[in-house]
């Protein structure tokens, strides 16, 4: 079918067209990324990429990498991933845009996220979130203090976190505090920015936002300590306790496997 | 015919720790301890026997998905196209959903906490039946101590031989890599978590085609629940009789319940599929301080609300959706009187608003719209053709949006109306507006 007159493009306004378009850089200066992203970064890059059986499989945990040197995801950190994966800046935007981890604007030493979803709300998150705001002055995935300095912290209202049994729960580097007050948020609020690391509930000893975002991103500093951190609150073992105590058990199972069933007849 | 052997027991006991019974044991993550536990014994049995008949094994049991949705596990195993041509012959795939995040569930957590190899050897049986070499757990990103045990755990399990090549010399060979997700709800949706593993935006795929002949990487995929997978040794080591000794015909084996909100001691209590409420306060200690129960989920916010009629029941497959409802995840919110119904609901609304993705327009728009009418109610600013308006967009939604998210968003209004409409009602009676945020305390009763 031909339109009236042509096309669409013929009624814009003409430009000088080129035979070959050449696209500016976004980032003037290209050398800046360079020194951000260190030979140490690039290797790690490449053993993320190794793991998976194709390339593009590694963005989420290369975004959670560019987190840990840059303390959020900058343009830089945006096209340093879409250079070692091929895709092109687009492309990796829209996925660093869709996930509330990657974070747009530099965030504080630690990360600190109130689940106020309905259940911790009603056994008082939502009294955490509010005291703690107040008391940082800063809102959703602001930044109190200097982003990076040590004290400084990022406040988020999270949503659930999968703890219901240790109501109301925060996490600090996605450490878990469980069962808090807003007595026991203010006081850990303080601890973190007198530059204190008070242990988390459940979780290793806290580190940093971006010590944690390697650890996202697959590459363990010091895995054979960080695994040891407590894992189980008394909530945790109520059911398994309560039938060790009473003598509840599964029916037993037979001394050695049964035999694997045959298959059916085929038609 | 239910399966019962002469030294069976006439009924299990209560609780029934299966996935719970190492819990208990100092470092019950390290394969040492499991291992002096039986740990990877199932694994030895499996390796070297007919894939097929461990799949029938499973079908045999009965064992459902644990992930909300229930479908028969060995099922899902059988449609994974098999073969040297066709499409039996492209590689095949297991992932493991471990993106925990549906409000109200916190077993998977504790599971790959506690308890690691459980899943890793459930990994490694699942994947040689169903003839992959590759494996991915995509855990939530946020559950960093579980990605530290997982990690640890599949490291451990390449170093004895139980993964890489030729895994203890039976000629399977299998890698698993752990992903850690970056923070979308979404992404528990199978298709979804595909898309995300791929690289993308976690955005749910249209179905047909199924991951089992479409999946990661366009090729035959299965995708299952922590808990189901973690399963699967103890259905190996103990047959499918075994299994089928604890829950109903239908709905067999035993389920981990995280109990949770307004009881004495919440906790997670791994017991018989069918298990009624009364029956889990009662392990609990009761309700928080004595006040009377008001409304509870079976399975988390997308499983429509029940209310103090619903003590008894059964929480399996069956039971939760003859009533009404769904099992879903077996995560069990108690909420005590003080609570108000349009208050928690708008609180998961706005949970489901947020973490739409966007792409379908009835979820989008419509949890928007959800959103902003009962923020308006709360406040104290709602008419009564409000509620007409929920129930409007919410059957624009249920079944018209892409992925389950959306129907799940409907499940708390729909059922709240059902058991709750005065109290919608004398909220809106209760005009003039209060000022939000005191309203919203009261409301919540959050400092009681």
């Amino acid at each position: 079918m031909t339109l009236p007159g042509g096309n669409p493009e013929m009624n814009a306004p003409s430009a000088a067209a080129p035979d070959e378009v050449v696209w500016e850089p976004v980032v003037d200066d290209p050398a800046v990324v360079a020194p951000v992203f260190d030979e140490l970064t690039r290797q790690r890059t490449k053993e993320i990429i190794s793991r998976y059986p194709q390339p593009r499989s590694a963005l989420l945990p290369l975004l959670h990498l560019v987190q840990s040197v840059e303390g959020f995801v900058s343009q830089d950190g945006i096209r340093y991933c879409a250079e070692a994966l091929e895709l092109t800046t687009a492309e990796v935007s829209a996925v660093a845009t869709f996930y509330t981890m990657y974070k747009r604007t530099p965030c504080g030493q630690h990360l600190v996220s109130v689940c106020t979803n309905t259940l911790c709300a009603t056994l008082g998150g939502d009294d955490i979130y509010g005291r703690l705001k107040e008391k940082l002055g800063v809102g959703h995935e602001e930044t109190a203090g200097e982003p990076g300095t040590v004290g400084s912290i990022t406040l988020e209202h999270a949503e659930c976190l999968a703890a219901c049994d240790l109501a109301p729960v925060l996490q600090v580097n996605y450490e878990f505090f469980d069962n808090q007050t807003v007595e026991s948020a203010e006081a850990l609020v303080d601890a973190l920015q007198a530059g204190e690391k008070p242990n988390p509930t459940r979780g290793a000893p806290l580190t940093d936002f971006r010590t944690v975002e390697m650890e996202l991103a697959g590459v363990f500093p010091d895995l054979a300590r960080s695994v040891e951190g407590p894992s189980v609150a008394d909530e945790t073992l109520r059911g398994a306790r309560l039938a060790a105590d009473r003598g509840w058990r599964a029916p037993s199972m037979p001394d050695s496997p049964p035999d694997l069933p045959a298959l059916p007849e085929k038609k | 015919m239910t399966a019962a052997t002469p030294t069976t027991p006439p009924g299990p006991d209560p609780l029934t720790p299966v996935l719970t019974r190492r819990w208990l044991s100092p470092r019950s993550w390290s394969i040492d301890t499991y291992e002096q536990l039986e740990g990877y014994e199932a694994l030895r049995y499996a390796l070297g026997k007919d894939p097929d008949r461990i799949i029938q094994l499973v079908k045999d049991s009965g064992l459902r998905g644990r992930g909300g949705a229930g479908f028969p596990t060995g099922m899902k195993w059988g449609f994974i196209p098999q073969g040297s041509t066709g499409p039996g012959a492209k590689p095949k795939y297991l992932v493991i959903n471990a993106d925990e995040g549906e409000p109200g569930t916190c077993k998977d957590i504790p599971t790959m906490m506690a308890d690691p190899h459980s899943l890793v050897e459930g990994c490694i049986i699942t994947s040689y039946a169903i003839r992959a070499n590759f494996c991915a757990i995509y855990v939530r990103g946020e559950a960093l101590h579980c990605i530290r045990r997982v990690r640890h755990a599949v490291e451990e399990a390449y170093a004895k031989g139980y993964l890489g090549k030729d895994i203890l010399g039976s000629g399977f060979d299998l890698d698993i890599v752990v992903h850690a997700g970056a923070g979308a709800y979404i992404c528990g949706e199978e298709t979804a978590l595909l898309d995300s593993l791929e690289g993308r935006r976690g955005q749910p795929r249209l179905k047909p085609p199924f991951p089992a002949t479409a999946g990661l990487y366009a090729s035959p995929t299965v995708v299952n629940n922590v808990e189901t997978i973690a399963s699967v040794p103890a259905i190996v080591s103990g047959g499918s009789d075994w299994f089928r000794a604890m829950g109903s015909e239908k709905s067999p084996g035993p389920k981990i319940y995280s109990v949770s909100g307004h009881v004495e001691r919440p906790g997670q209590y791994e017991a018989p599929l069918g298990i009624t409420l009364r029956q889990l306060l009662e392990l609990a200690g009761g309700m928080k301080d004595g006040v009377p129960l008001k409304f509870w989920t079976p399975g988390g916010s997308s499983t429509p609300i029940f209310t103090a009629e619903h003590l008894d029941v059964p929480l399996d497959f069956e039971g939760a959706a003859a009533a009404g409802s769904m099992l879903g995840t077996t995560a069990v919110q108690v909420f005590n009187e003080t609570v108000s119904v349009p208050w928690a609901v708008m609180k998961w609304t706005q949970f489901y608003k947020h973490e739409s993705c966007g792409k379908c327009t009835p979820c989008r728009e419509g949890t928007y719209w959800l959103e902003l009418i009962l923020e308006r109610m709360v406040r104290g600013q709602g008419t009564e053709g409000d509620i007409e308006t929920l129930l409007d967009v919410c059957d624009n939604i249920l079944g018209r949006a892409f992925c389950a998210l959306g129907d799940g968003a409907t499940s708390p209004i729909t059922s709240a109306i059902q058991y709750f409409r005065q109290e919608f009602l004398d909220l809106i009676a209760a005009q003039p507006a209060v000022a939000h945020p005191d309203q919203l305390a009261e409301l919540s009763g959050a400092t009681a």
